[in-house]
């Protein structure tokens, strides 16, 4: 047993070393006075003095963050339906297909989605003249797409979880259903509504694969324009990227975590 | 005349089923239409031909000059995947790298998610949280900090050239160790997740009585903790697969030249040659590769047991 706890451990060690060790080496090179981004030449944070002065990232990083923002709110009301649908109603026609087309955005290659839905728009502009061109309104409907699927999951397990006998309570005392959604189920499932806004907003500003897909001219996310200078090489500007974009998310998901942590004990 | 009870309580019930259907319909119709109506256009486009134009391809469906609707299908899509070893090649090389990689998160996954299962009450939430988070920054700064550890002068060859165990630096980068490496990172906690869930639900009385009936640690974990957790290894397993076969950021930033994946490809025809039927075809085949795996991971998803 004693051997066995020693090999779990080293494994989970070793597993965590791997998953860190390539961000912290992200981290400290972003802090390099030299350009070369792996040979150390001495401590500086020019490259976010640089960082601040590119007004193409800035921009980019804009869009990404406006595309996120509508993203998310509309994912977390998509989703949320869904779930409720799916958990609380019973059997009802179309139920198989709604579970399929939660799931399946979960597994589904990035490029068949982005590929997917970059038709639709075509053809839709075709046929109704809308959307006109591409932009950002097509890349957040794409992202809306699969984020809502990431939500409806996370809202879906928290509301299975959910004691039922609490919604009958209200119920029986006379409470319409419309009223025990909002006065009961809603703040009982209001930690998996803000853990899939989260989700939602990070799978948005994080995508590039569909955004590439369903942008259009004047419209660069901050992961294109990323992608694009990744593919010349490595930049120590986009380390001190990294960097911020590590400290932010960090400090959001420890603050969240400790939110529902909070909550635990209902 | 009913009772004014009676109706009042019809009217109620009738609001109740509007209410219903209307949140069924709102998401329903959503993913239909911008998750579900595309797949029958790329089933469209993949069977028309490419010409020059906007959009790149012609339509399958033609009003002729007797005024009647005619379809003309082009296979030669799906032909040309079949005969041209490029695509070919493309295919199978993402199968045999998705399964070595979905092979590889199961063997460092597994004793993660053991771990932490087995770790105290108060130690676990952090220890999740800590697989969770590199999920959350961005995927692709995550890629990109494995081109400065393993590129010539980067991080590793640096590290051998001082320790003098090479005299020149490796060819580390745009390998199939590089894309293996990349897959397996990036897609690592999939695997966690699921088996953490499975794993963390399991009764540890049937461990114990294991244990009296004279079964060692080892044969116990495999006749009983490995069954127990089918379904995590099946999910996480599903989730590592499917995505990584069509993966495209981690083959276009560390894989080789020469080992080619269908995610690239499909991305060149698009991007680069323009060839928007060939793209699509692509994505068909890709799908009904892609169509058992994923309608498996459904099956288990519905069942509840994972996730």
């Amino acid at each position: 047993m004693k051997q066995r706890s020693t090999l779990v451990f080293s494994c989970m060690a070793f597993g965590y070393a791997f998953l860190y060790a390539p961000i912290l080496s992200l981290i400290i090179f972003s802090f390099n006075e030299s350009r070369l981004v792996t040979v150390w030449g001495g401590f500086s944070t020019k490259w976010y003095g640089a960082l601040l002065e590119n007004d193409q990232l800035l921009g980019a990083a804009w869009i990404s963050l406006r595309i996120a923002f509508i993203n998310a709110c509309f994912a977390v009301l998509l989703g949320t339906l869904a779930a409720v649908a799916l958990v609380r109603f019973g059997r009802f026609r179309g139920r198989k297909l709604l579970a399929f087309m939660v799931g399946a955005p979960l597994v589904m290659p990035e490029v068949i989605l982005g590929l997917a839905s970059l038709l639709l728009f075509v053809s839709m502009d075709q046929l109704l003249g809308w959307p006109e061109g591409r932009g950002m309104t097509t890349i957040a409907i794409a992202h809306i797409t699969f984020s809502t699927a990431y939500v409806a999951v996370v809202v879906q397990s928290r509301l299975g979880r959910l004691d039922p006998s609490l919604e009958e309570a209200a119920m029986d005392l006379g409470a319409r259903p419309l009223k025990v959604f909002f006065v009961i189920t809603l703040p009982l499932i209001a930690p998996a509504l803000t853990a899939g806004w989260l989700l939602a907003f990070t799978l948005s500003l994080d995508d590039l694969v569909i955004a590439s897909f369903t942008s259009g001219p004047g419209a660069s996310t901050l992961p294109m324009v990323v992608y694009s200078s990744v593919r010349l090489g490595v930049s120590p500007e986009i380390n001190a990227l990294a960097t911020l974009l590590v400290l932010i998310v960090s400090v959001g998901i420890i603050i969240a975590g400790m939110l529902i942590q909070q909550k635990k004990p209902t | 005349m009913a009772s004014p009870f009676l109706s009042r309580l019809t009217l109620q019930l009738q609001q109740l089923q509007a209410g219903r259907r209307l949140v069924v319909a709102v998401p329903l119709l959503w993913l239909g239409i911008f998750f579900g109506v595309p797949f029958l256009i790329i089933a469209r486009i993949s069977l028309s031909e490419v010409i020059i134009g906007l959009p790149p391809y012609s339509d399958i469906l033609a009003w002729s000059s007797q005024a009647m609707l005619t379809i003309r299908l082009n296979f030669g899509n799906f032909l040309l995947l079949f005969n041209d070893s490029l695509y070919f090649s493309a295919f199978t090389n993402s199968l045999r790298v998705s399964t070595i990689a979905t092979l590889i998160c199961l063997i460092i996954g597994y004793p993660i998610a053991l771990g932490i299962a087995r770790s105290r009450e108060s130690l676990r939430v952090p220890l999740l949280m800590l697989i969770i988070l590199p999920f959350w920054t961005s995927f692709l700064i995550r890629i990109y900090a494995w081109i400065g550890i393993l590129k010539g002068n980067g991080l590793i060859n640096n590290l051998l050239l001082w320790l003098g165990v090479i005299d020149t630096p490796l060819q580390l980068l745009h390998t199939d160790f590089a894309l293996l490496l990349g897959i397996v990172y990036g897609y690592l906690p999939f695997m966690v997740l699921p088996l953490y869930a499975t794993l963390s639900r399991m009764d540890h009385t049937l461990l114990e009585a294991a244990a009296d009936l004279g079964c060692k640690p080892t044969a116990a974990f495999w006749r009983v903790t490995v069954p127990l957790s089918m379904p995590g290894i099946i999910a996480g397993s599903l989730l590592v697969f499917v995505p990584a076969v069509g993966e495209f950021v981690i083959p276009d930033l560390l894989g080789g030249p020469d080992s080619l994946m269908i995610g690239k490809v499909l991305w060149t025809e698009f991007f680069s040659n323009r060839d928007w039927p060939v793209a699509t075809a692509v994505a068909v085949t890709l799908l009904a590769l892609l169509v058992v795996p994923v309608m498996l991971f459904e099956h288990y998803r519905e069942k509840g047991q994972a996730l």
